[in-house]
């Protein structure tokens, strides 16, 4: 289960994911697992208690994750945030967009699309309304 | 063959031309629906089925089409849409297989890449 | 019309490789035919019964005549001769194959086209009226906007990845001419207090298996607030529309289930929030960018002309034929002696839409010779000239009877709107062409369809409704029943401002049945009307359904 940064892949380092419901009582530098249908705005207060946020990705269709993820970002959360699950390489500049930091995907897929392809994926062309505003792909 | 089975060929479109293939005995594809290799029963089905699957780099959505068996044993479409399948649009008869383009009847192996 | 910066020009030739290096991955086995399909589907490529299909933008539906000869060009090296004009002022070529997109897409970059999300589930290409800039009710040209929005929505990473696909129009005349109660968001240009122009917000509206007519979200919305109001209703749908079922991802299965005035509350707060942000929202359009954008917009430059053409008037009363289709085919223009002219590119027994090789470049012609080299796509499948001089008319006309798409009969009821139906699309149950081409000759005789006046007839092969059947006068929808293709007949639709869902007639009746029960209908229709200035529409909503029903079944 590789991490895809910036760089390329890493090692996945994942602690244990607390659940919404036992964040109150999880610990400073807990990892929450983030349910796609909760309110972020339900997460905020605990914002400065978490180290990680893992987003799921059941299927690289399903695109609520990106909104989810700008919604955490506009809200004031500043750790680290990570897509997990089926994404695809094209996804990945838009992820950073939306304010992921980095994607956890299976060895299945890492296979199939290898480093190199998510590397490159960072390259390609932002959008011309992005770029008037000076604007990258990393938020 | 069982009673209640309708006879069936596994269709599917080019990758590289987007025009309407049919699996041959030999795995491999025509163009030609009476070359197309047929299934008497669901498990010949799964056996075509199962050899199309890995032949994402040749075709797109492979799947099992209902055909009928003249008296010579060879299928033809039953659903209208298959029959159009076969043929091309019923407004323009100049277009499609039916216009029997020689272009269009290239092998599929004469496909080239991008 | 808009011209593309540096960062157009860029963009829009990155995605061309771009997408050969995403068939490249998908011919490698790097991605698999599932996530090949929505890449090339936001590159407006389809595969189709017997081919793939590319579906080309024609945003807001203008262009110019070096872009059409593009799309000629295009038609007669990678096609077969034709294109089809969409209702979503695309065109689309049914007979590419993959090998040649990269280089369909180089020659549409030249001239500053593309296919950029004409399919898949974002927000697809932007469409609005086609007299827009011309036409005499007009408020403000929409296009200034539509081209905003194109800009915000392309590879928006946010939006790519929707429920389901996102249709915007707008609209910049009281008179709607750009459907925008059918759409997930329409946009009606509205002045608020003190002559400030703004929107009114329509969400919701839409075709399909549940058509639904648009809800407005917001009276007035204040021009500079469009984005974050935009980005609010999308980040919403994006994260709460349904995905458990295709047939309810919509947004208007959404605001239908929500609620208007809670779906309302979550936008709202989204907008607020936004807002707030320090330094103001992210996509707080630009100054600069929405100032070079509408400089491009300026009108033409029309001469200073008396509002009566001797030169027509005298054309019209020596040539009948002239004269009737400048009756039907020629709208005001809000210039004094110029003229709005409706191109039919569907001709007596022809696919509507259909328009071959030569008759794109006759029709380039004539908008470089008299439409300042203007062209635009209606919903309704015609190619528009918005800038004609009334002089010119006779001789567009002569232009036009030459390419064969001289037929008077905008707006009458061999004016049809027709998908492609089972005749080229994978999704269709049943075929529309034909049934559009066998009601246009039986309607043919201009004097027939000009005694029965307004009249739209909409053909869908398939429950999507691509063709727009519900809100035709009469509407006809393409479905199988046991194994043949079987036809439901929809009465008293209303694509315009007085929006209206037709309701269904009855059982459906066979192909060969479609074309004897509709002139049962209109016979019907000429018997009842109270006189000839009671459009079809009028004396259905007078009358009812019930005599309309009892002609389509009466017994043949």
């Amino acid at each position: 289960m590789p991490l895809v940064t910036d760089t390329g892949f890493a090692p996945d380092d994942t602690p244990a994911l607390v659940s919404l419901g036992t964040l109150p009582d999880a610990p400073e530098g807990a990892a929450l697992d983030m349910p796609l249908d909760a309110d972020p705005a339900a997460v905020a207060p605990h914002f400065d208690r978490l180290s990680l946020v893992v987003v799921p990705f059941p299927s690289f269709a399903d695109g609520r994750g990106f909104s989810l993820a700008r919604r955490l970002r506009a809200l004031g959360y500043r750790g680290r945030l990570r897509a997990a699950g089926h994404l695809i390489t094209d996804q990945f500049p838009f992820a950073r967009f939306c304010g992921f930091d980095e994607l956890s995907i299976s060895d299945a897929l890492a296979e199939r699309q290898p480093e190199a392809l998510w590397l490159a994926a960072l390259s390609r062309a932002v959008p011309p309304f992005l770029q008037r505003r000076g604007k990258g792909w990393a938020a | 063959m069982p009673r209640d089975f309708k006879p069936k060929i596994v269709s599917a479109n080019d990758l590289f031309r987007g025009d309407v293939v049919y699996m041959n005995s030999g795995g491999g594809w025509t163009r030609r629906l009476a070359e197309a290799a047929i299934a008497h029963t669901a498990e010949e089905g799964e056996t075509l089925m199962a050899r199309a699957a890995p032949q994402q780099d040749r075709v797109v959505g492979p799947y099992l089409a209902d055909v009928a068996l003249d008296d010579d044993g060879r299928p033809f479409p039953t659903h209208f849409r298959e029959k159009f399948r076969t043929r091309g649009p019923s407004t323009r008869p100049d277009l499609g297989k039916q216009a029997a383009h020689p272009e269009r009847r290239e092998p599929l192996a004469a496909s080239g890449g991008i | 019309m808009y011209r593309y910066d540096e960062f157009d020009h860029d963009y829009v030739r990155a995605r061309v490789s771009e997408f050969r290096d995403q068939t490249q991955r998908r011919i490698d086995g790097a991605l698999t035919e599932d996530e090949y399909k929505p890449l090339r589907l936001m590159n407006g490529l389809y595969l189709q019964l017997h081919a793939y299909m590319l579906r080309v933008a024609i945003p807001y539906g203008t262009l110019s005549s070096r872009q059409m000869r593009t799309l000629a060009t295009i038609a007669e090296r990678w096609d077969e001769g034709y294109g089809h004009f969409t209702t979503r002022q695309n065109i689309q070529y049914n007979w590419t194959k993959l090998t040649d997109v990269g280089d369909i897409l180089d020659a549409l970059a030249d001239v500053e086209m593309h296919a950029i999300q004409t399919s898949g589930n974002c927000i697809r290409n932007v469409t609005a009226d086609h007299f827009a800039g011309a036409a005499a009710d007009e408020i403000e040209d929409p296009r200034p906007t539509a081209e905003l929005i194109r800009q915000w929505s392309t590879a928006h990473p946010e939006f790519a990845f929707l429920p389901r696909k996102f249709k915007v129009a707008v609209t910049g005349s009281p008179n709607d001419r750009a459907v925008t109660k059918a759409h997930d968001i329409g946009l009606r240009m509205v002045r608020g207090e003190g002559g400030a122009p703004g929107y009114e917000v329509i969400v919701g509206g839409g075709l399909g298996r549940t058509p639904m007519i648009g809800k407005v979200m917001r009276d007035f919305l204040p021009k500079d607030h469009l984005l974050p109001y935009l980005e609010a209703i999308l980040r919403v749908y994006n994260l709460h529309g349904r995905r458990d079922n295709k047939y309810k991802a919509r947004i208007k299965i959404l605001v239908h289930e929500t609620g208007i005035d809670d779906m309302r509350a979550q936008v709202e707060a989204e907008f607020e929030r936004q807002m707030r942000e320090e330094g103001g929202p992210v996509v707080a359009p630009d100054p600069e960018q929405v100032a070079r954008i509408e400089a491009y917009f300026a009108p033409p430059a029309l001469a200073d002309l008396p509002e009566r053409s001797e030169t027509l008037e005298t054309a019209m009363a020596e040539d009948a034929a002239l004269a009737r289709w400048v009756e039907t085919n020629v709208a005001a223009h809000r210039a004094p002696g110029h003229a709005i002219v409706t191109v039919a590119v569907k001709g007596t027994g022809e696919a509507p839409g259909d328009a071959t090789t030569a008759q794109m470049r006759a029709l380039a012609d004539l908008g470089e010779r008299y439409s300042h080299d203007e062209l635009r796509i209606s919903h309704e499948q015609n190619v528009i000239l918005p800038h004609v001089r009334k002089d010119d008319l006779p001789g567009v006309f002569a232009a036009l009877r030459k390419a064969g798409l001289a037929t008077a009969n905008a707006g009458l009821i061999t004016d049809i709107i027709a998908c492609p139906g089972l005749d080229y699309c994978a999704l269709a149950t049943a075929r529309s062409i034909p049934v559009a081409q066998d009601l246009s000759r039986r309607f043919a005789a201009p004097d027939r369809a000009k005694a029965i006046g307004e009249f739209t007839i909409k053909i869908s092969g398939c429950i999507n409704a691509c063709g727009h059947h519900h809100v035709g006068h009469v509407g006809i929808l393409g479905l199988e029943k046991s194994g043949i293709e079987n036809y439901q007949i929809t009465l008293g639709g209303d694509h315009t401002e007085t929006m209206a869902i037709g309701e269904r007639a009855g059982p459906g009746i066979s192909a060969e049945e479609v074309g004897p029960a509709i002139e049962r209908l209109v016979d019907a229709y000429l018997d009842v009307r109270e006189d000839e200035g009671e459009r079809f529409i009028d004396t259905y909503r007078r009358l009812g359904a019930e005599p309309f029903k009892a002609a389509l079944y009466a017994a043949a």
